[in-house]
């Protein structure tokens, strides 16, 4: 071990094998096998320092701990935080216990869901949608009285809808790491805890709008987009414009000619790495205040892009009918194969996510 | 005659002063480890004796000791938890408006052997006259000159500060409690790292109960070898127990562990059995984060021996049949006990009491509650009961911290033992909702 390169860890997920560097968690290690084996994460959110381990949604086995220590671990641990060992075997799709701890934790985060995701802005982009319909059941087994809260608007440009919070503690992060003053955070405790800015201040901060990119659900939405059209009806387009403040890299998101929203770029895991700032997201909505870049690359998987709304690919037995009645088969734009992106560097699209399709034998 | 450690002098009067104290022997301890015993050989003494954590876990104090890191230049702590809220949990409280100074001795021996040179006591908020105390005992060894810079003359200095929490039951959870006093809003850490590695302020942090700091004067004044000569196998020492509810004397019992259940619940040394003319329906006998037993089973093992109190003892048989020492609230209900009423009312404490960031116990624990209401007041349905029981087992393992367990036990086992009463109240709501209507079905009453 003279060798100055740090030595790589061995691990197998779901019985692929990956090196990774030490300190990487299980999460990250299976991100880098591919989507297929990454467990969900709701919470834990790779730029935001400190975030993970709450909404226990990315629970895994660990079949053997190390190559040194091979005992299982004894209770399933969180994927997000848990640093791997060498020669550690984790279970996560594979694993009938991880199935139903997952099962159970999208049961939990929908009984005080309001389910209003035909008015919400945030449907079509939700992780919560999408965790829900990779891993929850059709039926619901609660009966009692949901916790609702009163809306609040924080500041011109954003709005808060507590009711539909799920307690990620991203916005806390991202409010505490982003902005350069906290007035916002956690007030309260167990379900009745919800997020404040504290007196109802409004949070008036250069890159306060980034709260509403991380929130994974649609409880801060963007006021001026409010109600403006639905997520799979517009186009989004990567622009950049000079910005003294922040990177200015951004998604433009298109009706027709008119810019009706603009956000930071996400990843394929669903997280922005370069935070915008609020002159750029609430400002400039004019396609000449932007440079264009080309169509957006949709590659992370939603409920909508990844088509799973199609009649046909709705597994539960509670409704084919119901779905053939109701959906009809999205016709996507932003499918890759209709966009033009020949002008646009080839490895930003190295990875095309497989749509439920792939995935029904 | 039954060993006290330390209670033996609580009804002495005037014990609660510095003087008292003092005459009976008090502060020899510190002066003894001070003067002939290096940290090691103290911590050594811990190891021997046995002692487990008195705080609910059981975890063996001499070994939390020894995983305290220790990196050059980086200071430790030891944090004295005295956030006592568990239901039927009320020892640490006793104690420390007793006899103060017990554990002001023991806070100066455990901080000398782990090198610490500020310790806390994070005492619940409700309990400010009993900050009070331990802010004038501290007053006090500090004029004596058993606390503050160059203690006795051996260049160790010791500062105590007492830390009024704000009345969170989710504060007395260690790393909880670390986040609140460093003044934060009191959320569980996800561990590891443990505060052995990465506690107070990221330091090297030890968190021990009161009653577990306590024992320390007498251990070092008798030697661990005395304390671990008295118990049963690994319970060793004494423990104090909480004892309510319908019991002839309820009250605080220091007991040599070991014990047979029902010599506690009927001896006149202790409980004095159950109020006249009523009999032995059901046993918390850990605080209410326990599972709950019944008579039989709490008075005898599945074998039939006799269940003793130990640790080893009350948790045979695991959730089956047996249940956990916990944090000795030992809470006795006769026959008038309605069980899914005391089970709601355990419910409706976690769900109030959860902080609320991990998603199974945030909800869970509301779901529970709500649904267990609803039964009690006769609107249950037949699948309530699979249903709470499935609830309880999506929480139990897969939160951040013990408080989604300690919400799950008590629902899973009075289900698990009580099913028929459940039952009863969802088929005859009529009968089960009047006032103080009680299941007088078939059940083990001793
Ligand atoms: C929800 C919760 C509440 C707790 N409350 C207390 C408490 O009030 N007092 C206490 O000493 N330990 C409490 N504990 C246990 C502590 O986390 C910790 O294990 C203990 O203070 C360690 O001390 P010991 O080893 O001396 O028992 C609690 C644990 C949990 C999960
Ligand atoms: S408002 Fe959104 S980002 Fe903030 S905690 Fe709730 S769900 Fe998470
Ligand atoms: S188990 Fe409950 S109390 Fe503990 S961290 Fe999770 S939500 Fe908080
Ligand atoms: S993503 Fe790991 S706990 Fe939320």
């Amino acid at each position: 071990m003279e060798d100055n390169k740090p030595q790589l860890f061995k691990v197998t997920v779901d019985g692929i094998e990956v090196e990774v560097e030490p300190g990487t968690t299980i999460l990250q290690a299976a991100r880098k096998i591919g989507p297929e084996v990454a467990p969900p994460a709701m919470c834990y959110y790779q730029p935001l320092k400190g975030s993970g381990g709450k909404c226990r949604a990315c629970l895994v086995r660990v079949a053997a701990g190390s190559a040194k220590d091979p005992r299982p671990m004894p209770k399933l641990v969180a994927s997000c935080i848990t640093p791997v060992q060498d020669g550690m075997v984790v279970e996560n799709t594979t694993n009938q216990q991880v199935i139903d701890a997952r099962n159970g934790i999208v049961e939990f985060l929908l009984i005080n869901h309001p389910l209003d995701c035909p008015v919400c802005d945030q449907a079509g982009e939700c992780d919560l949608q999408n965790f829900a319909f990779d891993h929850g059941k059709a039926t619901t087994r609660y009966e009692e009285d949901r916790r609702t809260f009163e809306k609040h608007d924080i500041g011109p440009y954003i709005q808060l809808h507590m009711t539909r919070c799920i307690l990620c503690y991203r916005c806390v992060y991202t409010a505490d790491q982003i902005t350069n003053k906290r007035v916002h955070g956690v007030l309260g405790r167990g379900d009745a805890a919800e997020i404040g800015t504290y007196i109802e201040k409004a949070i008036d901060n250069d890159f306060s709008g980034n709260v509403i990119d991380v929130c994974p659900v649609g409880a801060l939405t963007d006021k001026t987009y409010r109600f403006k059209n639905r997520v799979w009806f517009t186009k989004p387009v990567d622009a950049h414009r000079d910005c003294p403040t922040c990177s200015g890299k951004v998604t433009l998101w298109y009706r027709g000619e008119e810019v009706i929203r603009v956000t930071a770029r996400k990843n394929e895991w669903n997280e922005v790495t370069e935070f915008i700032c609020n002159t750029c997201r609430f400002d400039q909505k004019k396609t000449s205040d932007w440079v264009i870049e080309g169509p957006t690359k949709i590659s992370r998987s939603s409920v909508i892009s990844a088509n799973k709304y199609r009649a046909d690919t709705i597994k539960p037995d509670f409704g084919k009918r119901l779905a053939a009645a109701t959906y009809k088969p999205i016709d996507d734009k932003r499918d890759t194969s209709q966009l033009d992106i020949q002008q646009l560097p080839p490895e930003r699209f190295a990875k095309t996510l497989p749509s439920a399709l792939d995935k029904e034998p | 005659m039954a060993t006290k450690i330390l209670t033996e002098h609580i009804n002495v009067p005037g014990i609660e002063t510095f003087d008292v104290y003092r005459k009976q022997g008090g502060y020899t301890a510190v002066e003894k480890a001070f003067k002939t015993m290096t940290p090691e050989e103290v911590v050594e003494e811990v190891k021997k004796s046995g002692v487990r954590g008195r705080g609910g876990a059981g975890f063996p104090m001499g070994m939390k000791w020894s995983f305290l890191a220790k990196p050059e230049g980086v200071p430790r702590y030891l944090v004295c938890n005295a956030d006592e809220s568990e239901p039927g949990t009320f020892k640490d409280h006793y104690l420390m408006k007793t006899i103060p100074h017990l554990l002001i001795e023991g806070m100066i021996i455990s901080s000398y052997a782990l090198g610490a040179n500020k310790s806390f006591i994070y005492v619940r908020g409700e309990l400010m006259y009993v900050i009070h105390i331990l802010e004038k005992a501290i007053a006090e060894a500090k004029a004596k000159g058993f606390l503050g810079k160059n203690i006795l003359g051996t260049g160790y200095d010791l500062e105590l500060v007492v830390q009024p929490g704000g009345g969170a039951y989710i504060c007395g959870e260690e790393t909880a409690l670390l986040e609140s006093l460093e003044g934060k809003r009191g959320n569980p850490r996800n561990k590891p790292p443990f505060p052995a590695v990465k506690g107070l302020y990221q330091c090297p942090t030890v968190v021990n109960n009161v009653e577990s700091i306590a024992t320390t004067s007498w251990i070092v004044n008798h030697g661990g070898e005395a304390y671990a000569a008295i118990g049963i196998g690994r319970s060793t020492g004494t423990k104090l127990i909480s004892a309510s509810g319908h019991i002839n004397k309820p009250g605080v019992y220091e007991i040599e562990l070991g014990v047979p259940v029902e010599d506690f619940i009927y001896a006149d040394e202790w409980c004095g059995g159950i109020r006249p003319g009523h009999k032995l329906k059901a046993v918390v006998a850990g605080g209410s984060s326990v599972p709950i037993l019944p008579a039989n089973l709490i008075l005898n093992l599945a074998n039939g021996e006799k269940r003793l109190m130990t640790y080893e003892s009350l948790s045979d048989g695991g959730f089956q049949t047996g249940t956990m020492l916990g944090s000795g609230g030992f809470i006795v209900m006769d026959e008038t006990s309605c069980i899914v009423r005391n089970t709601w009312n355990f419910a409706r404490f976690y769900h109030h009491e959860s902080c609320g960031q991990c998603s199974p116990c945030r909800e869970g624990t509301g779901w529970m509650e709500k649904v267990l209401h609803r039964i009690e007041y006769g609107h249950g349905h037949r699948q309530d009961i699979d249903l709470l029981v499935d609830v309880a087992k999506k929480i139990e393992g897969n939160t951040i911290c013990p408080l989604g367990d300690a919400a799950a036990w008590p629902v899973a086992s009075a289900i698990r033992h009580f099913r028929d009463e459940f039952e009863w109240h969802i088929t005859n709501p009529q009968e089960a909702t009047q006032p103080g209507a009680v299941y007088r079905g078939e059940m083990a009453l001793v």
